[in-house]
């Protein structure tokens, strides 16, 4: 199926969660400072094995960068 | 003999949120040419709390912030810069919350990109919103003592009025206003961009704002190891002759050298 991972589409398994779009990211270290939205609704870590992705939802992973 | 500026008691501990702090500093990390050169500034300029922002992951990023966090052993002050609307301000500061573990947010609501002043009343619903989540709001908020009170009575931890627009370094350009709000508010005052130097930051401190929060002042300028220790001893400053109590300014001279002795010659 296709998602929308951090504003670009990529294709993924049909059966795949909402962690493996966060390796899928390429965040250097998922272990600490990551987070992630889907639909604009914060999905806690805990949550992201089991929280299964459908077609065309959009996945926003951050992390810390620079800033003021 | 040691002054009482060194001494620390001039430097006296303050509270902000539910904890004690030594350095009234607090930097922002954006700005800094290398991690080599922000970990070093950093460490010159003695703050606790440094603030830091969320972006989406950049797989091909050079070095962690966070790792250097952790090496000085700092505390991270997430922001929600680049926010226009309350909505997404919320949305970030809770982003921030699951990734690091902390309900501290430094809450910016902009209303555009040219001023980046604060958009006043998107502000204030999101502090509402933010407090009643459990938050401890820390407010980018205009030099308005009637907005500064309205953060402070929706519940804000502490309230942070600008100088001047973020990264103009044009220091503080409404000073009456920030004593006004420093005179009134009961939770902390910190002075919030637009520090340009070190008589700035000085300038916050002796109109009675408990710290500083900077960000390019230091990280732009020429040398920013030799800016943030210029800083670090500008807000110790300020604040032991704020402490010290200033002598009040006359339109005539006023002697210091007695007349009563004076030879006829």
């Amino acid at each position: 199926m296709r998602i929308i991972l951090n504003g670009e589409a990529k294709e993924v398994g049909d059966e795949a969660s909402v962690a493996d779009a966060v390796i899928l990211s390429g965040a250097p270290d998922i272990e600490r400072g990551v987070a992630v939205a889907v639909e604009g609704e914060v999905v806690p870590r805990g949550e992201w094995e089991g929280r299964a992705l459908s077609e065309g939802e959009a996945i926003e992973v951050v992390h810390a960068v620079q800033g003021g | 003999m040691q002054s009482k500026a060194d001494s620390g008691e001039a430097t006296a501990t303050w509270t902000l949120g539910d904890r004690e702090w030594s350095s009234r500093l607090i930097v922002g990390t954006g700005g800094f040419r290398s991690m080599e050169q922000m970990e070093r500034s950093l460490e010159a300029s003695g703050a606790e709390i440094v603030t830091v922002a969320l972006r989406r992951v950049d797989p091909l990023a050079q070095g962690s912030i966070t790792d250097v966090i952790d090496r000085l052993g700092l505390f991270t002050l997430p922001n929600t810069a680049g926010c226009f609307t309350a909505r997404d301000a919320v949305k970030t500061a809770k982003l921030a919350r699951e990734a690091f573990g902390t309900e501290w947010v430094k809450l910016e609501v902009i209303g555009d990109d040219r001023t980046l002043l604060p958009d006043a009343t998107e502000l204030l619903m999101a502090a509402e919103t933010l407090v009643a989540d459990g938050f401890t709001v820390l407010p980018y908020t205009n030099d308005d003592p009637i907005l500064a009170r309205r953060l402070e009575e929706a519940g804000c931890a502490a309230v942070m009025p600008l100088g001047s627009p973020i990264g103009s370094g044009a220091g503080i350009r409404n000073p009456y206003n920030v004593r006004i709000i420093v005179e009134q508010s009961s939770v902390p005052v910190i002075l919030d961009a637009g520090i340009g130097t070190a008589s700035d930051a000085a300038m916050a401190m002796e109109l009675g704002c408990d710290a500083v929060l900077l960000a390019s002042a230091v990280s732009r300028a020429a040398d920013p190891e030799l800016m943030a220790g210029a800083m670090r001893s500008a807000v110790v400053a300020g604040y032991a002759a704020r402490s010290a109590g200033r002598i009040p300014k006359r339109t005539h001279a006023l002697a210091s050298t007695p007349d009563e002795g004076l030879p006829e010659l």
